[in-house]
């Protein structure tokens, strides 16, 4: 009889077992075919970083934009494979797609509105909720490192909109990452990977501000920004 | 440098850094308080602080549980020697209830309506040490291992009544909001199979100390029953292949391993040299021979 109650607890363990495994090389496909999109909009994205593409920003953000409709369906087949109670138990998963397509996201609505995305939109581009209670979600951590990324991507794109001739976006960007760091100076951060994220900010302060500086000394500043 | 962190001055709070961005000014540095990004993380402060604080609350009470289960497994042991067996298990029935519902019944509010594996990390070794108390008083009480469905049924409560836990947790509206509004008549901490897996693992650690400390009192029947248990245990860790679940497991598996070897030898001993030697001695043959005994606890 007590051997029985064994063999009936291991039963237990091995379909758990199993059915973990199970769940997981499901869920590491679909984020395969997410981190795909991920690197289709990626390079979608890069021509902004050109002389051509900042004269044809509207219509690449459109480009990128038609390619999230893909990521909507694909995050609408992984939220149906994961039960709602255990996002948290299989995040590790998308953790890092979640945040690169949110810092596309990020990207796109900067590029067409200078603003920073809020955290409804992003969730509503990615096609997934933006609060934890309404299912599959984009949590709040990875919303946050993904708008960290859209700073260093900006430090970068103030450098190159210069040698592209463009001295007053610099200027407006200086003050788009500087509001963000004072968005990020209001957080009381644990010691994680966000707080590490955040820590690097300030070199990307520091670099778009370098851009602004050596622009003014040069006279090269555009009088209205 | 550290000015914004000085207004929310908790000593909890030090070990976070003070001020994350050393821009420079800092003191004078004016926040546009109508701008909508810092509108934006005004609100997700309050989020992240939210949710760093019942992490806090929990890695508390989980220590709480560890701490009680711990003297619960020590009370257990002393089954052995005492004269009073059964006033030793009803104390430890005692003291299971008591954990049960005074810490894991607080740790049940602050999951109502969580999501557990976010805050598995934070409870996790009190959950184990609890399984690991719960499962040995079992073995003790019925010779049989115990169930994960079993184990579940004792991390369930029944709100019916007002509960003090839940107002004392002020910061906490979630859990509060919504004991006192009753929509859930019930806060369970759900038990996830694989923190189940690693108290039973722990739960032979003990057995082992049992059986040795069996031979003091001249308990010969008890280590060839307690052989046979764990024997059946470490079988059933090495079919479902323990390395697979997770690290953790696999190395709790290599200490079951050792502990089984030892108890194994025990059996040995008492078979060929018991009729030659008084049970007492026996005892402190193994004493001798054992090393350190492996710390099969996680804290």
């Amino acid at each position: 009889m007590e051997a029985a109650r064994v063999t009936e607890v291991f039963c237990g363990f091995q379909k758990y077992i199993d059915s973990e495994q199970d769940k997981r090389d499901e869920v590491r496909q679909l984020v395969k075919d997410l981190e795909q999109s991920a690197r289709e909009i990626l390079a979608v994205m890069q021509i902004i970083h050109t002389d051509e593409g900042l004269k044809t920003i509207s219509k690449v953000c459109e480009k990128a934009r038609h390619h999230f409709e893909t990521v909507r369906a694909q995050f609408a087949v992984l939220a149906a494979c994961v039960p709602p109670s255990e996002y948290f138990r299989f995040n590790d998963h998308w953790r890092f797609v979640v945040q690169r397509l949110s810092f596309l996201a990020a990207l796109i609505v900067y590029m067409e509105s200078e603003m920073l995305i809020t955290k409804e939109e992003a969730a509503a581009i990615l096609g997934i909720k933006s609060s934890r209670e309404a299912g599959f979600h984009l949590d709040l951590d990875d919303y946050l490192t993904s708008t960290l990324t859209l700073a260093s991507e900006l430090s970068r794109l103030a450098v190159n909109a210069v040698v592209a001739g463009d001295y007053s976006r610099p200027v407006r960007v200086a003050s788009f990452v500087g509001d963000l760091a004072n968005g990020f100076r209001l957080l009381n951060l644990k010691n994680d990977s966000l707080r590490k994220r955040c820590d690097a900010l300030k070199y990307d302060v520091k670099k778009v501000e370098e851009v602004v500086y050596d622009l003014s000394i040069r006279g090269l500043r555009p009088a209205d920004a | 440098m550290a000015s914004r962190a000085g207004k929310r001055g908790h000593g909890r709070r030090e070990h976070r850094r003070e001020a994350q961005l050393p821009l420079g000014e800092t003191d004078a540095i004016e926040v546009n308080e109508s701008s909508p990004v810092i509108i934006a993380f005004r609100g997700f402060q309050t989020q992240l602080d939210a949710k760093y604080d019942k992490h806090e609350r929990l890695v508390k009470k989980s220590r709480d549980v560890t701490i009680q289960s711990k003297r619960i497994i020590f009370l257990l042991h002393r089954y052995v020697g005492s004269s009073n067996k059964e006033a030793v298990l009803k104390e430890a029935e005692q003291k299971l209830e008591e954990v049960e519902q005074s810490f894991i019944k607080q740790i049940a509010l602050e999951l109502q309506g969580e999501d557990v594996y976010l805050y598995l990390r934070a409870i996790s070794p009190g959950l184990q040490e609890y399984v690991e108390a719960l499962s040995f008083y079992h073995y003790l009480t019925t010779k049989s291992l115990i169930t994960l469905p079993e184990v579940q049924s004792r991390l369930e409560f029944d709100l019916g009544s007002p509960c003090p836990e839940a107002e004392q947790t002020d910061a906490d509206t979630t859990a509060a909001a919504s004991a006192s509004a009753g929509t859930p008549p019930v806060a369970r901490v759900p038990l996830p199979t694989s923190e189940f897996m690693l108290g039973i693992a722990d739960l032979t650690g003990e057995l082992m100390r049992l059986a040795i400390s069996s031979l003091g009192v001249g308990d010969a029947a008890r280590p060839f029953e307690l052989c046979g248990f764990m024997r059946a245990i470490l079988d059933g860790f090495l079919t479902v292949g323990g390395a697979a679940a997770s690290r953790e497991v696999a190395r709790k598996v290599a200490t079951l391993r050792q502990s089984v070897h030892k108890v194994e030898a025990a059996c040995y001993a008492l078979r060929v040299r018991g009729s030659e030697m008084p049970s007492h001695r026996l005892a402190d043959v193994f004493r001798e021979a054992e090393p350190a005994a492996p710390d099969t606890e996680v804290m």
